[in-house]
């Protein structure tokens, strides 16, 4: 129950501060994709199932608010969600450089698969302009503020493990 | 002993079903118009509160953050400011008289009177589409405020873009520097039309692409773009921007050239939305 309260603030909190804060904070017109960092580290700290409802939320959430199309977020999101799970069974708290290849990849493919249907589809053909000014950007400014917050992710995260279990003994 | 588990969906169903989910919204969407907006309207109805405050803690950090870089700026510039003073003031009164000139060419082009002809409400830009692909924003006024789909945008003394999604409380803007944005456009003094397009290319650049410019048009660099006559949502005489950099299409019959926008979309805080609509004549 308390997980669950503390993932729908984090949504929210994290696309409110992705469309506003983060928009004042850009540089050279990209800002970091705060939604895509929640989605991998419900995926990749918890596993597939926990990815796979955090990452529907998160696109929901998006089409909701500035989609065009609504599911096709969602849908992305899930999936990256999922497959991030996928990668549950090596996660340490200690290691750092794997979340960073992780979250890199799943930004890019996140942008890729949007830039073929979005741009491509619409005859945008330059995808070495695309990924050189927005893809590669997004994604490192993505992975810095990651880096700035990991720390804290894992810490809320333990902190809910923690209460869970003790619940659990509790009531079990 | 511990509780047995409650009956759970294994998550590979979940998945599956999930995914059929979206792609019949998706689908959806694409068929029906406006589909599922009474949800869209309910969640932006209790996120902006939220989406506002939040925003004015971004305008906040920026604005300090532009203070620190400014101010090293500014020192160095003062001592240029103080020489360029001197020159300034011969210049002066050449100024005068072209400003003279400026009022006649307004009056020529009669802009500022169209302009204020329109009847506008004030609304204040809120958030900003979460993606780094578009170029379309939020602002805090909607239905509840008289603002309907289809209305122009205005702000900064130019274009800004066109309402395309309106709830009770917010409005949804494509921003004309949008890679979707199309607007029918003419040059102000020959009226020679052409279309302006939004580039997400060319957003860094600050430039907007002008396309379908007849060979025969006798335009330069310079020139004064403004929304078209025959454009069938924007209201004519709108001034978008200046055009550059002229060029031959490889076909020979048309030309295109490069847009400065006059307005300043990253620093855009407060718009205007015109009220009254272009006409079509099937209303």
């Amino acid at each position: 129950m308390l997980r669950k309260f503390v993932l729908a603030v984090s949504i929210i909190l994290f696309y409110t501060l992705q469309c506003t804060l983060f928009k004042e904070l850009a540089l050279a017109s990209v800002s970091p994709n705060l939604l895509m960092i929640l989605v991998f580290a419900a995926g990749f700290m918890r596993g597939k199932k926990e990815g796979l409802y955090v990452g529907f939320f998160c696109g929901l959430l998006l089409d909701l608010c500035y989609g065009k199309t609504i599911g096709f977020n969602a849908l992305l999101y899930m999936y990256i969600g999922y497959i991030n799970g996928f990668f549950n069974n090596v996660f340490y708290d200690d290691d750092v450089t794997f979340p960073i290849g992780l979250l890199c990849a799943s930004d890019f493919i996140y942008n890729f698969v949007f830039y073929v249907f979005a741009f491509l589809l619409r005859n945008r053909l330059v995808l070495s302009y695309y990924f050189i000014h927005i893809i590669v950007p997004e994604m490192i400014y993505t992975v810095v503020i990651m880096l700035l917050i990991y720390r804290l992710m894992l810490k809320v995260n333990r902190k809910i493990e923690e209460i869970e279990k003790r619940s659990a003994t509790k009531f079990g | 002993m511990r509780r047995r588990k409650k009956f759970e969906i294994p998550i590979k169903y979940v998945l599956f079903i999930l995914t059929l989910l979206c792609l019949a919204t998706i689908i959806a969407s694409f068929l029906f118009d406006g589909f599922l907006r009474p949800v869209k309207s309910t969640v932006a109805y209790v996120l902006n509160p939220v989406t506002k405050g939040m925003n004015s803690a971004g305008t906040w950090f920026s604005d300090k953050a532009d203070d620190i870089t400014e101010l090293r700026k500014i020192r160095e510039e003062n001592k240029e400011l103080k020489a360029t003073i001197a020159e300034l003031q011969n210049k002066n009164a050449m100024s005068v008289e072209e400003r003279n000139e400026l009022e006649q060419l307004r009056e020529l082009y009669k802009l500022g009177e169209t302009y204020s002809e329109y009847e506008t409400v004030g609304a204040r830009i809120i958030s900003k589409d979460a993606g780094n692909w578009y170029s379309t924003f939020t602002i805090d006024k909607g239905s509840d405020a008289g603002i309907e789909v289809d209305m122009n945008v205005i702000g900064d003394g130019g274009l800004v873009g066109i309402v395309y999604e309106v709830g009770s409380n917010y409005a949804l803007v494509r921003s004309i520097i949008d890679d979707e944005s199309n607007v029918s456009a003419q040059f102000a003094s020959t009226s020679d039309k052409c279309i302006v397009k939004g580039s997400l290319k060319l957003i860094n650049d600050g430039v907007l692409q002008i396309f379908n410019i007849n060979k025969s048009a006798n335009v330069s660099d310079g020139d004064m773009i403004v929304t078209s006559n025959i454009s069938s949502k924007f209201l004519p005489g709108i001034l978008i921007g200046y055009v550059k950099d002229i060029s031959d299409d490889a076909n020979n019959l048309t030309k295109s050239a490069y847009l400065t926008p006059v307005v300043d979309f990253a620093h855009l805080d407060i718009v205007l939305v015109i009220k009254a609509q272009k006409n079509n004549g099937d209303s």
